[in-house]
């Protein structure tokens, strides 16, 4: 879906083409964002009277390994003054850290450790970036597509898989 | 875990006072299930409130990437699992919004009775739990027994009284007994007097009252702010109802009333949940009457089983199709789709990526409890005492398989 009824233009304009319109999207329209222009982004969308996207509905990590850069964090926005929603897409290298977004949306918070504890996603200023599901010290991040199905070998697990050699010597 | 749990010095001469990490949950009744509380005490006055989850934890979005579509249904209904249909239902349109199909017009009247029945087994559990978390027995002995009446329609139509997976994607599993329509009729009209009763019940509870009034109040800059959806937002007086704002299923030809608090503290979260209930009669009564007969599964061997299992008996190509969906699933075009709906407990969204195989590339689920959970750590404001976290857990209504999920 393009964003036909949805004022983006401006939006568009501001970044300059590093923020761009991702076609493929069939639900609602769809932006793809460069990790250091999210804040300002976001922070455009959430007060801009036109578009009001002050509800922070979900964050979703994503991994596509073995492509690259490998994640992709994807934003879910609402607008409960006019009824919108709207995507934004970020991607993220293994090395890279995205921003938190929790000045933004305080919601944000949780939403955040939990993409750090399933992908190991990294988020520069949270305030308190630690597992949420997971307890410390699990090794690993599960929901990578290259987390073995049945974990890593250790003292509780017997059955899982041998470490990947420069992880184990790491 | 190695986490470690350290009291702290004592901090007056005395003794009589000092500061306390307090472990409340996992196991205590209040917890709602496995939900462990680190409180950080000043005597009776709570100074931080850690929330720590994580002890149900299933991987349940882990494993919806090794299940095809239809092994599906039964993982989305342990998530809230006092609402299943409702799990299933939002689950339902995020993979039917990617084939392009719709569920024909009964299926469609069926899923949104069975929502609105989830719906009212639901809020029963909070509108008596709460009360008893703070202290009023007896209100839970009387929900429950009335949950019980859901619970029996529950079976009479899916066969199960809790992990339905009654959905199918294009439809629903099978169609309403005999004599289902009359028994749902039948309960909506013992059960409209029964939410009364609640409130005489507890209305006129000083104790009750005192214990939630005015207490754990979120205004509704800040219910925004920190993701609040469903009856918890509402009770902030912010006005916004999926099932009215963006209607899937046939929400948009009936009448119900978005009901609206405006103090957004425990007892306006409790008294939204209480008049939701009558909504939700209201919906399902319109639905009785205004549903026509006709099919309840599309028709597309490719994506369906046979409504007529007769046909397996007799048609080789229906048993062949049949084989094949049995074993490998079906195939949903590449691309993703987000589709929400209101759950019982607010905006439950589900995120689908497809790959164009027989088995989800990812599925995240935006459960409305793990979001709403967040609430109790963050700046609420009048939550002073032990007690009154108590209450505010309550109010809050989270469900620990969809927080943990």
């Amino acid at each position: 879906m393009v964003a036909d009824d949805m004022p983006l233009a401006a939006v568009l304009q501001a970044y300059d083409q590093r923020v761009s319109l991702d076609l493929s999207a069939a639900d609602m329209p769809c932006l793809l964002v460069p990790p250091a222009d999210l804040i300002a982004l976001c922070r455009q969308l959430r007060d801009a009277p036109a578009l009001r996207f002050d509800f922070l509905s979900d964050i979703c990590g994503v991994d596509i390994f073995p492509q690259t850069p490998r994640f992709m964090l994807v934003y879910h926005l609402f607008s409960i003054p006019h009824k919108r929603r709207l995507r934004l897409k970020c991607r993220l290298s293994e090395q890279a850290s995205a921003p938190t977004l929790t000045p933004v949306w305080p919601t944000a918070n949780w939403h955040e450790r939990e993409a750090y504890d399933m992908y190991g996603i990294t988020f520069d200023g949270h305030p308190d970036l630690r597992r949420i599901y997971m307890w410390e010290g699990f090794d690993g991040f599960p929901m990578r597509r290259d987390f073995p199905l049945r974990g890593y070998k250790d003292d509780y697990n017997p059955m899982g898989a041998k470490h990947p050699p420069d992880e184990a010597a790491g | 875990m190695t986490e470690t749990t350290v009291l702290s010095e004592i901090t007056t001469d005395s003794g009589l006072s000092r500061d306390v990490l307090l472990n409340l949950g996992p196991q205590h009744p209040s917890t709602h299930g496995v939900l462990r509380l680190l409180l950080q005490m000043d005597g009776e006055i709570v100074e931080r409130i850690e929330p720590h989850i994580g002890l149900l934890h299933r991987g349940t979005e882990k494993l919806f990437e090794s299940f095809t579509y239809t092994q599906i249904f039964p993982l989305t209904d342990r998530l809230d699992y006092l609402c299943p249909p409702s799990n299933n239902l939002g689950y339902a349109l995020a993979v039917e919004g990617l084939l392009g199909i719709e569920a024909p017009v009964r299926a469609q009247y069926i899923r949104v009775i069975m929502a609105e029945l989830s719906r009212i087994s639901g809020h029963l559990l909070i509108t008596g739990a709460l009360p008893m978390d703070v202290g009023a027995m007896t209100s839970l002995l009387y929900t429950m027994r009335d949950r019980e009446m859901v619970m029996d329609l529950m079976e009479m139509i899916s066969g199960v009284r809790m992990h339905t997976s009654f959905c199918r994607v294009g439809g629903v599993r099978e169609d309403l007994p005999e004599g289902a329509e009359a028994r749902i009729q039948e309960f909506c009209d013992i059960f409209a007097a029964r939410i009364s009763d609640y409130e005489t019940l507890l209305e006129n509870n000083r104790i009750f009252l005192a214990r939630v009034e005015n207490i754990g109040n979120i205004t509704g800059e800040d219910a925004i702010a920190l993701g609040l959806s469903g009856p918890n937002l509402r009770a902030s007086g912010v006005d916004w109802d999926i099932r009215r704002d963006a209607p899937y299923e046939i929400y948009g030809q009936v009448e119900f009333d978005v009901i609206l608090r405006q103090d957004g503290d425990c007892y306006d979260r409790w008294k939204c949940r209480v008049d939701e209930m009558r909504e939700s009669l209201k919906i399902i009564r319109q639905c009785i009457g205004q549903m026509p007969k006709g099919d309840i599964l599309i028709d597309d061997p490719k994506i369906a089983f046979p409504v007529d299992k007769d046909l397996l008996a007799h048609s080789m190509e229906t048993h062949i199709h049949h084989f094949l969906l049995s074993a490998n699933g079906f195939k949903v075009p590449a691309g993703e789709f987000y589709s929400a709906i209101e759950a019982p407990k607010g905006e439950l969204g589900y995120y689908l990526i497809s790959d164009g195989s027989e088995k989800p590339f990812r599925l995240k689920v935006r459960a409305p409890s793990f979001v709403n959970l967040q609430a109790l750590c963050e700046r609420t404001t009048n939550i002073k005492y032990l007690a009154d976290v108590i209450a505010m857990l309550g109010s809050l209504d989270p469900v620990m398989g969809e927080v943990d999920k």
